[in-house]
């Protein structure tokens, strides 16, 4: 579903950040994704989503190219990818179920759609209860609880996340990582950046990409 | 298109301070339009009915035969530039001049001999009325062997014209420049309420809102800011004109379809200005 094949990713004023990457990334996959701060991760998710182009090399993701795709392409594609940040990106001046209805409301769904939906969500992330809080009036955990219901909106064929529990206590976070197990047990790809490596210590059979300096330098799906 | 009308009036409700300062700012560009159009419409007014009254007379000798001078009148009245010829006999020439001429009525009253000549009076066309044409039409009529002499006001006429090629350049380049001025405005506005919505701009994007999507709700936001000035600048120009036109001196409002032109202008500036700030954006983002 997501392909790099010898990818490199040159910005004109920091330099190489990606260095002939490549992987693959299968339907309904759980894989983890490590490495010091500024070894490329947030790059590599950002090829994914489309919203940079390869240097070199291509990237494919769910059937597109990034070199041959159309602005209106991207905007399709990304519907398909839920991507969740470690600062959560909601906003400030909507309740929770405000912040998921607008990742529907963008697509054209219908009022009626997007109410039932947005329910269905909140009660998948455990939020069924505080609709109509502001992220304010949430605690951390809860507020990447209602990002992550945002992400799922479109029914996504893969979830990126990008250090989605760096700032939460660490019962927060495994709240959050379960619920990404459970996501991607119910057939969505998962794709997890972190540094935290007790939690990839602590389940040591999903797969670890492992970058460095802007290479790829472990695969752990490469040695089974 | 719900969901654009429904954000560009939340966008309204949530930065109402902002959108205020806008629609001020292009109220008060459209007002100073607004101002200069009822000028330049009541100069325009002014120079029609002076322009209007533009006409070559033909003095004729006293011993032109009417043939001859009937056959002139329907050879002259059948040139491009002119609208229609009057044939004006020594007596209705004495009339005139002493029913308009009150000052000098003792004078006209004990004469025996009419000192004044029959004349052809030339009214132009429309479109003729500018010093080129009036002139050429003066030659080709002086070259009649019966004219005595032609009269035409050429000086005045010059200055007439002058001043309304003035008036209609200080229109364009003043409208152009508030225009233009209101145009900035907006695009600073529509800017700030973008700079304001980056983070929701962002998340559009994030979840694969198309670009037209995204700019719908602010060209929307533009339109209306555009069109909720031009009619605030539309009441504060009535007012303006009630008093002025009420205690001051008469003048006239301007057409219908200059306010409704002023209008759409405020819109269409609006739109454009939003499309502008919002294009820049997507394409910095």
């Amino acid at each position: 579903m997501i392909t790099f094949s010898s990818v490199d990713k040159v910005y004109p004023r920091i330099g190489l950040a990606l260095s002939d990457v490549s992987f693959r990334l299968h339907k309904g996959e759980f894989c983890f994704m490590t490495g010091h701060s500024g070894a490329g991760k947030s790059t590599l998710l950002r090829l994914i989503h489309m919203a940079e182009r390869p240097t070199r090399g291509s990237v494919l993701v769910g059937g597109y190219d990034a070199m041959k795709i159309r602005p209106r392409e991207v905007a399709i594609l990304r519907r398909k990818i839920g991507f969740v940040f470690q600062d959560f990106r909601l906003l400030r001046d909507r309740t929770a179920a405000e912040n998921v209805a607008f990742a529907l409301e963008v697509t054209g769904a219908r009022p009626a759609v997007v109410r039932t939906k947005v329910a269905r969500l909140l009660a998948q992330v455990g939020l069924a209860s505080k609709a109509n809080a502001y992220p304010a009036e949430l605690s951390g955990g809860e507020q990447q609880r209602v990002a992550i219901a945002r992400a799922l909106a479109n029914d996504p064929l893969v979830l990126l996340a990008d250090e989605p529990t760096g700032n939460l206590d660490q019962r927060a976070a495994r709240g959050i990582f379960e619920l990404f197990r459970s996501i991607n047990a119910s057939g969505t790809a998962v794709l997890l950046a972190t540094h935290d490596m007790d939690l990839i210590r602590a389940n040591p059979r999903i797969r670890v990409l492992e970058l460095e300096h802007g290479r790829l330098v472990h695969d752990s799906a490469a040695e089974n | 298109m719900l969901y654009a009308l429904r954000q560009a009036l939340a966008a309204f409700r949530r930065t109402t301070l902002l959108t205020a300062l806008s629609i001020t700012m292009i109220a008060l560009s459209l007002f100073v339009i607004g101002l200069f159009g009822i000028a330049a419409h009541n100069v325009r007014l002014v120079l029609e009915d002076v322009e209007s009254r533009v006409e070559v007379v033909a003095y004729l000798r006293d011993d032109a035969s009417p043939t001859a001078v009937e056959f002139a009148r329907s050879e002259i009245a059948a040139f491009g530039e002119v609208q229609e010829v009057r044939y004006v006999s020594r007596d209705e020439a004495l009339d005139i001049a002493r029913s308009e001429l009150p000052e000098f009525q003792a004078l006209f009253t004990d004469l025996d001999v009419n000192p004044l000549p029959a004349s052809l009076e030339i009214l132009l066309q429309p479109g003729s009325r500018d010093p080129a044409h009036v002139a050429a039409v003066a030659e080709r009529v002086a070259l009649y062997p019966f004219v005595e002499d032609v009269a035409y006001g050429s000086d005045w006429l010059e200055k007439i014209f002058v001043l309304r090629r003035v008036a209609g350049a200080t229109a364009l380049v003043m409208g152009g420049t508030f225009a233009a001025v209101a145009a900035v405005l907006i695009g600073a506005a529509v800017r700030m309420a973008i700079y304001a919505r980056r983070d929701e701009i962002a998340i559009m994007r994030l979840v694969g809102a198309t670009g037209a999507f995204i700019r719908r709700p602010f060209l929307l936001e533009g339109l209306m800011t555009g069109v909720l000035g031009g009619i605030v600048a539309l009441l504060l120009t009535y007012a303006v004109h009630r008093v002025v036109a009420g205690s001051i001196f008469p003048l006239e409002w301007v057409p219908l379809s200059w306010t409704l032109a002023g209008l759409a202008a405020g819109g269409a500036v609006g739109v454009a200005a939003s499309a502008l700030a919002v294009h820049r954006h997507l394409r910095e983002a």
